[in-house]
Order: structure tokens, then C-alpha cells, then sequence
């Protein structure tokens, strides 16, 4: 067990960045290919995680060396497994769509720098066992996020990245607070040690406070309701690959995972739970009403990013076993589908050049790639068995009912309608229909822009078999497993440095 | 009692952010809060009339600061002059663009 592969993680992508930025404008093709590379390469990691993870349950990297307390360490369980899973199957699948897509824009290496940045901060963020390195990674994700989101450099990409930057600098504070607090408590930095003092003896206030401080913090990046009016701007304002990214992955690992991991492995989360709770079916419910009335493509896909988050929240802050599983298991969901959708409202507007409903139509004729992956996005999204999505959904559903919180379970069930009916009104005005005169040049995407949509739409069908046992259902389970001990995770992270 | 003045001037650019209609003065409501956590964060590592934390085998050393909150806040103060400056890029844009530093006449996104 090689525990001095899990820094490539972050040396990777910042590689790729730094000899994109280098040589991206001199040599024409470097950028595509280099970072299509790195993403291949973290793929290949972290699939090669599993097993590794399956074998010893636990691996360290002490970095320079220095044992944990003192030293900064980096961690990989299976919750951390399951995130970089996620992350580098989407962005892999993601570099592969901008190869075509991004022709539209100019400077191209400033995105595949900055895409790579992105990356290596989400990556960072999960491997990280340190809670300051785990703000400067969230950090590194933001800032390059933010550049990102003002790509087009537009009116309204600058006003939404404005925004975004914004609100993101004041979250960066409130977690910046969070940590302080929490030093000043505990004299350490290192998660593992921070949760073993805190077991030890705390006042119960400053914990309280501080899970308060983290979950507005980072429920401003993962835009649970009440800190939720950023994203609608910024996803959409994006180039299409990079809306696929922040809302299949940046809010969930900058804000959900972040979460979760600090407030089950950290803190107590007893108390906060119920927040959680109330937050999570909040959102769903405020997302997916806001999301019905759009017509723009792209937003009415922000719009839900919110309700599913909302979902992803509910589930975990159930805190049973099966509340988290399906939590977990939605997020994986999510960022597949999500993102797919946000690729397919790109080749929309890769072809068509506009992303108005009202104004599309009959798509079907001649992008059957294209619709017919949006359609299978669209009803896992939707909840319509035998996809994904209506597997995690029936989890926190039943989750809510045996935790004893059927008002919950009805709210999922209320906007889980919903969500079909808006995603039926996507593919009525967008797809079937007459196709309109004016549409009858155009022509299905490319290859390769094709070749990683119809890639996703095949997850999106069979990530649902993971919950069936015996199937692979260790990948899973064993990211649930790490947040339903949650105070285990200490002793664990002290026992493998030994 | 003196951690009750960082309070006071994280509050001071919280109402800078929320309150103002110029973008520059939201930039610099912004560095204000920072500057609140950073000075929060240091004086939680200060000892009451404490040395610099040098270590010295001559003398020996008590009484110290800790000198780990100094350590962050420098990586911090660094991550807020990125952002910092990606804000003032965009606002530069911004202007270009629109012709006004005022927020409330930039709303081009609605709903």
C-alpha cells in the first residue's frame, strides 16, 4: 500500500496549470491535451483508490514526514474516496466536452489553467487532514472559480462573478472565524487531534457556535436556501463546462462535504442536526419553486442545483445510517446528472446560440445525442425509476419515515413532483415539438462533446446499481460509514500513523 | 475585552458590504472584515506582555506568543489579496462595461 501517491492528487493538477500558464500560448494544441492528461491521470488515482481504501481502510501521508499532531497530514478513507471519485470522473469527463467547446472563446489556456486550478483546490479540499490547509484549498477552488464564472466577460458574467466573489469572501471570513475559534480551543490544527480534544473536554457553547459560524460559511458556498441567490447568477453566467463543474461539483465539495466532514468528525453533531433538517427541505421546496417559472435553460438548472442540494442536506442531517447513505448517494447522483444536463444546455447553445426555451424547440430531429441524453438526465433528475435518481430519493424518503420525520418525507415527495414537471416543460419547449425554421440548419455537436455526454447518461443509469447489495455496494457504504462513526475517525487517523 | 473591538470592526465592514451602493466601498468593506478575523485570529495566539517566539539555547524561553496564528494569518492575508485583486479586476471591468461604479444601476440578471 503506497500511501505516497495521494499528494499527486494536488501535484498534478497544479503541474498541468503551471506548464499550461507556461508554454499554453506557444505551443497550439498543449493546452487541450495536457489537461485532458492530467484529468485522465487523477481518474486512474482515484479509481485506484477503492480497492487501495477496501484493502487497509485508512491510508496517511505525513507531509515532510512530521507525525500528525505536530505535522500536516493528508487523509483518504472512504468518504474521501467516494468525493475524489466524483470530482475526477466529472472533470475528466468535463475537459473532454471544452476540448470543441471552448473553441467559441478566446484564450484558451487561461481556462485550462484556471479549470486545473479549480481542480486541484476541490482535490485538495478532500484529501486534506488539516483543517487551514482544508480553507486554503476551499479558497484555491473559489478564487479560481470566481475567475472562471467571469470568463466571457460580459455584462452579466461580470456582475454575477461580482456577486459570487462577494458573498464568497464573506463566507471565506465566517470560516476563517470558525477555525480561530477553534484553535483557540483546542491549540491544534490537525482534524483528527481537534475531534480527540474536543471529545476530551469543551464548552458545549463554543461548539455550538462554531458548527453555526461552518454552516453559514460553508452553506453559502453549497447555496443552502437562506445564502442560496448567488448561484442562480454565477452557474449560469459561466461557459457550459465550467456550470457543469460548479454545480455538480464545487458546491458540493467546497460546501457539503466540508460541512459534513468538520461538523460529524469534528464537532458534535447532535445539536446542529435539526438546522440541517429544516435547511435542507427549505431549499429543495424554495429551489424547485423558483426553478418552474424559468425559461432560461442554464438558470432553471441553477435553480435546481439548489433543490437537490436541499436533498443532499436533508438526507444527511437525518443522521441515521440510511438517512446518510441516501444523502451520500444523491450527491453522487447529482453531480452526474447535473452535470450532464449543464453539458447538454451547452450543445444547445453550442448549436443554436441561445438557451431561451421559448425560443428552442423540436431539438429532437436534429440533435438525437443531444436530446436523448438530456431526456435521460431529465428523468433522473426527476425521480422516474429504474435511474438514479429515483433510487437515492426513495433512500431519503424512507429515511424520513423511519426517522420519524413524515412531514420531511412529504416536502421530498412535494418537490420531487415539482422538479418533474419543470424538467417536462424542459423537454416540451426545448426538444419535442415542431422544430422551428429557423433551426433547420443546424447540426449535432461533435465527437468528442457527444462521446462525454452519452458517457454520463450511461452512469446516470448505472449508478443506480449501487444500491443493490452485492454490488459494488462497498463504495458506498463505506463513505456513509465514516460520517455514521463519526467519532471514530480520530482514533482511526492516529492508529494508521503509528 | 479587546477581542469585543474586532467585533466591532467586523461589524463596521459587514455594514459597509451590505449598506453601500458603490462597488469600490463594498471592496473595501470587504478588506475591513478580513482584516477584523485576521487581527482576531492573532490576538488569540498573544500572551500578555510575551517575547518573540525565537528559540535560543543560551536563555530560556517563557512566556512566548504563539506564533502558529501569525503563520496562518500571513496564508491568509495572502489569499485575501487574491481575491482582493480578482475584485478589483472585475470591478475595473465592470466600469468599462456599464460606465458606473453603482450597484443598484447594474442589474442586468433578475429573478
Amino acid at each position: 500500500m503506497n500511501h505516497n501517491l495521494i499528494p499527486l492528487f494536488v501535484i498534478i493538477p497544479l503541474a498541468g496549470t503551471f506548464l499550461i500558464s507556461l508554454l499554453g500560448k506557444r505551443v497550439r494544441r498543449l493546452p487541450d491535451t495536457l489537461s485532458n492528461l492530467c484529468t485522465l491521470l487523477l481518474l486512474a488515482l482515484s479509481l485506484w483508490c477503492i480497492p487501495a481504501v477496501k484493502a487497509s481502510g485508512m491510508i496517511v501521508y505525513k507531509v515532510g514526514g512530521w507525525v500528525p499532531p505536530i505535522g500536516i497530514c493528508m487523509v483518504i478513507d472512504g468518504l474521501t474516496c467516494f468525493m475524489l471519485v466524483i470530482v475526477n470522473v466529472i472533470s475528466f469527463l468535463v475537459t473532454l466536452y471544452a476540448i470543441r467547446y471552448m473553441e467559441a472563446y478566446t484564450s484558451k489556456e487561461h481556462f485550462h489553467t484556471l479549470l486545473l486550478l479549480m481542480i486541484a483546490g476541490m482535490n485538495g479540499v478532500v484529501v486534506s487532514g488539516d483543517l487551514f490547509n482544508l480553507f486554503v484549498f476551499v479558497e484555491i477552488a473559489s478564487v479560481a472559480s470566481y475567475a472562471l464564472v467571469a470568463f466571457g466577460t460580459e455584462h452579466e458574467e461580470l456582475e454575477a462573478s461580482f456577486k459570487y466573489m462577494v458573498m464568497g469572501s464573506i463566507a471565506a471570513s465566517l470560516i476563517l472565524i470558525g477555525i480561530a475559534l477553534l484553535y483557540a480551543q483546542t491549540s491544534t490544527l490537525n482534524m483528527a487531534d481537534m475531534a480527540r480534544v474536543l471529545r476530551a473536554h469543551s464548552s458545549p457553547k463554543v461548539v455550538l457556535f462554531v458548527s453555526i459560524l461552518f454552516l453559514a460559511g460553508f452553506g453559502l458556498k453549497a447555496a443552502i436556501v437562506p445564502f442560496h441567490w448567488w448561484l442562480p447568477d454565477a452557474h449560469p453566467a459561466a461557459p457550459a463546462p465550467i456550470s457543469a463543474m460548479l454545480s455538480g461539483l464545487l458546491i458540493k465539495t467546497l460546501g457539503v462535504y466540508a460541512l459534513v466532514r468538520i461538523v460529524f468528525n469534528i464537532l458534535d453533531p447532535t445539536r446542529i442536526l435539526p438546522v440541517f433538517l429544516f435547511l435542507g427541505a427549505l431549499s429543495m421546496l424554495v429551489g424547485v419553486f423558483l426553478a418552474i417559472g424559468q425559461w432560461d435553460f442554464k438558470r432553471l438548472l441553477a435553480y435546481h442545483s439548489i433543490s437537490q442540494v436541499g436533498y443532499i442536506i436533508l438526507g444527511i442531517g437525518l443522521g441515521t445510517p440510511l438517512g446518510i447513505l441516501g444523502g451520500l448517494f444523491h450527491l453522487l447522483n447529482h453531480s452526474i446528472f447535473k452535470s450532464l444536463l449543464f453539458l447538454n444546455s451547452g450543445a444547445v447553445v453550442y448549436t443554436t446560440g441561445t438557451r431561451d426555451l421559448q425560443e428552442l424547440g423540436g431539438l429532437r430531429e436534429k440533435m438525437p445525442v443531444t436530446s436523448n441524453t438530456c431526456l435521460i438526465a431529465s428523468m433522473s433528475i426527476a425521480g422516474i425509476p429504474p435511474f438514479n435518481g429515483f433510487w437515492s430519493k426513495l433512500i431519503i424518503i424512507i429515511a424520513c419515515i423511519q426517522a420519524g420525520h413524515p412531514v420531511y418525507a412529504l416536502a421530498a415527495v412535494v418537490a420531487s413532483i415539482m422538479t418533474l414537471a419543470s424538467f417536462m416543460k424542459v423537454q416540451k419547449y426545448g426538444f419535442f415539438g415542431a422544430l422551428k425554421e429557423r433551426w433547420k440548419g443546424i447540426k449535432e455537436v461533435p465527437f468528442t462533446m457527444a462521446l462525454s455526454m452519452v458517457i454520463l447518461s450511461l452512469l446516470c443509469i448505472t449508478t443506480g446499481l449501487l444500491v443493490i447489495p452485492g454490488v459494488a455496494e462497498h463504495f458506498l457504504k463505506s463513505a456513509a460509514d465514516v460520517l455514521v462513526n463519526g467519532k471514530e475517525y480520530a482514533t482511526l487517523v492516529f492508529e494508521s500513523v503509528k | 475585552m479587546i477581542y469585543s473591538l474586532c467585533l466591532i470592526l467586523f461589524g463596521v465592514g459587514l455594514y459597509c458590504v451590505i449598506a453601500k451602493r458603490n462597488i469600490v466601498k463594498i471592496i473595501i468593506g470587504l478588506a475591513i472584515m478580513e482584516y477584523a478575523v485576521n487581527l482576531l485570529f492573532v490576538l488569540f495566539g498573544y500572551r500578555l506582555n510575551g517575547s518573540a517566539p525565537i528559540l535560543d539555547k543560551i536563555q530560556e524561553t517563557k512566556n512566548i506568543v504563539d506564533p502558529l496564528p501569525q503563520a496562518l494569518v500571513l496564508t491568509a492575508i495572502v489569499i485575501g489579496l487574491a481575491t482582493t485583486a480578482l475584485l478589483v479586476s472585475v470591478a475595473i471591468r465592470i466600469y468599462e462595461k456599464y460606465g458606473t461604479f453603482d450597484i443598484s444601476k447594474i442589474k442586468k440578471l433578475r429573478g
